[in-house]
């Protein structure tokens, strides 16, 4: 899987408030999150993202609560990767099982800047900065994350190791 | 080698029990047995509807794992806010009716999810449970772990009763020494959190211990188990004690069994700290690492004060509020809402007298609800106000308009500070 898009730069500790705030979890409908998400840090954000960009952030992204609508905001807004220095725990779970690619890489992080033009292949688990001309690698996942990945998220994968036919 | 009792937990559930290794170690991935779980209005529907999809494409319908170790506690926008959240709510009780799901939690028996379950004996020492929230952490308090996931994680494992995790290193937490007058586990946990960060403990379990910890009552240990999270924890853990084995005799609804760290368990780090220094803590906007002790507080103006949540909405917190407030009332422009946690929380505080305080100090009473903690309803907050909430988390507009602001404190703090008007540090405060 490859993406190229345009960088959007944010700080440490972006939390699950900024990414979609609870005013709006009223509802689960991806169309209706996407269009608040980031609305507190970064009003432009819903407007002008465009598909296949990129969020780039520093330590800890999406800390705070669990509520899958974060991710799923994320993505449904057409983002196709996140790059952080760490990313907070659930929100790690959340993505790799809604099958939104996350990737931890510091060095890409530290030079990536707002606008900048970015190139990830995911299976190779590189990040080419094409707006500064250079290479990055990414730290790799664990083998079963993988295969989760690679099932298209956690459901698919559950729904494979269930009999067809209950009984079978 | 030894194991802490995060480890020992997690290797018993990963089906290593019955093995002579039975060892698990730090960055392993297990699946592991789930004793509970549960989810709330917000993350519930998702994890509904991934469920059904998995139905749709096996085109069969499928049971939950255990009709008895599944909760769906509508609690975050209940009673109901708006057509919006009622909806969310219906498909948390349709689909409890239609795969009758024992522990579904109407208004008038729900309260807020982390305080219910442990108080209906749901959840257990030696337990391994996730839910789809991330308070869920709360319940390490009782020996268990106990980790937050989100809706797709709870779809799975209502599907299968397995999670997957990777296992943690833990962090050992040791508080010595006497605890000052007023302060309380949140005072720990905010001064704790301050120390180390909001990802302090990224991936990681805080293991809690030291005299202090041992002398501390449940509802304390749950305080600082709840906010484990905030420092970016798996979960908080405390070993079970005789405290612990008193509060479930009587209300357990399984059997449990009780683990201990061993003594050449292997930390990633000791932290020690001497409580005897530390006073009543206030976290400032807009991180809860962000500690300071309230005397320290320059003049700070606040609008409203909120007393609840599943991190201080228990019984001793309300009384120790309404012990501040009684015989004083509240400052002229400051709003006071009180949560009680649980229906039976609600009626032991009213059976106790402690509405009367509450009530003629100027304070309100709600019905229990998360409502104003996540900015939800029942105290939003608007542009530039502030507020001193015994909640989790003072995220840029967390309660409500994004020029908002919290200020994270003990019931204590909370309540001397709608007395003043200002932030306040219950020292202050003449004791009626």
């Amino acid at each position: 899987m490859k993406f190229k898009g345009k960088t959007w730069k944010y700080k440490d500790n972006v939390n699950t408030d900024e990414i979609i705030p609870a005013r709006y979890l009223n509802t689960s409908d991806p169309k209706e999150l996407a269009e608040h998400c980031m609305e507190d840090i970064d009003a432009s954000f819903a407007k002008e993202i465009e598909k296949d960009d990129i969020i780039v952030a520093q330590e800890n992204f999406g800390c705070g609560s669990s509520r899958e609508h974060a991710p799923i905001s994320i993505k449904e807004a057409g983002v196709s990767c996140i790059i952080a220095n760490s990313f907070a725990r659930i929100f790690y779970r959340n993505s790799i099982n809604i099958g939104l690619p996350i990737l931890e890489c510091k060095e890409a992080v530290k030079d990536a800047d707002k606008g900048d033009i970015l190139e990830v292949d995911l299976s190779a688990g590189t990040i080419l900065n094409l707006t500064k001309n250079k290479s990055y690698k990414s730290t790799p996942f664990p083998q079963f994350i993988q295969e989760l990945i690679s099932a298209g998220g956690l459901m698919k994968w559950v729904s494979k190791t269930l009999p067809p036919v209950k009984g079978d | 080698m030894g194991m802490t009792i995060t480890e020992k937990i997690l290797a018993a559930h990963a089906g290593k029990k019955q093995e002579a290794m039975s060892q698990v170690f730090p960055g392993e991935l297990i699946e592991a047995d789930l004793d509970f779980i549960l989810g709330n209005d917000i993350t519930a529907p998702i994890a509904i509807s991934e469920f059904e999809s998995v139905e749709k494409e096996k085109g069969r319908e499928l049971d939950v794992f255990d009709k008895e170790r599944v909760a769906l506690v509508p609690d975050h926008f209940t009673p109901n806010k708006d057509v919006k959240s009622a909806e969310q709510c219906k498909i948390l009780r349709d689909f409890s009716r239609k795969k009758n799901i024992k522990y579904y939690f109407k208004i008038g028996e729900m309260g807020v999810e982390h305080a219910l379950l442990p108080e209906k004996g749901l959840v257990l020492p030696g337990d391994c449970i996730i839910g789809a929230d991330s308070h869920t952490c709360t319940y390490g308090a009782l020996g268990a772990f106990s980790t937050g996931v989100g809706s797709t994680d709870l779809a799975a494992a209502m599907i299968r009763g397995k999670a997957w995790f990777k296992i943690p290193e833990t962090i050992k937490f040791v508080y010595n020494g006497t605890l000052n007058k007023w302060v309380c586990g949140k005072d720990l946990i905010l001064y704790t959190i301050g120390d180390i960060g909001v990802d302090g403990a990224l991936y990681k379990s805080m293991e809690f211990c030291g005299d202090v910890i041992s002398g501390l009552e449940m509802h304390d240990r749950f305080t600082i188990c709840n906010m484990a999270i905030e420092a970016g924890g798996k979960n908080g853990i405390i070993e079970p004690d005789k405290k612990t084995l008193d509060y479930v005799k009587n209300i357990a609804k399984r059997d449990y069994k009780i683990y201990k760290s061993d003594l050449d368990a292997k930390y990633a780090d000791i932290r020690e700290y001497d409580m005897s220094k530390i006073k009543p803590q206030v976290s400032l906007p807009h991180l809860p690492s962000n500690t300071k002790p309230a005397s320290d507080v320059d003049n700070i103006q606040i609008d409203q004060v909120v007393i609840g949540s599943c991190t201080n909405g228990r019984l001793r917190d309300l009384e120790i509020a309404a012990e501040v407030l009684k015989g004083h009332k509240i400052h002229q422009y400051v709003r006071l809402i009180i949560l009680p946690a649980t229906q039976k929380i609600y009626a032991d505080a009213m059976k106790k007298g402690l509405f009367d305080i509450f009530l003629e100090s100027g304070g309100i009473i709600s019905t229990p609800t998360c409502g104003p903690c996540l900015g939800g309803h029942m105290g939003v907050l608007a542009e530039g106000e502030r507020c001193v909430s015994t909640t989790n988390r003072n995220f840029v507009g967390r309660m409500g308009h994004v020029k908002s602001e919290v200020y994270l404190a003990s019931p204590a703090v909370a309540a001397a500070s709608a007395i003043k008007g200002r932030i306040t540090d219950p020292e202050e405060i003449k004791i009626k």
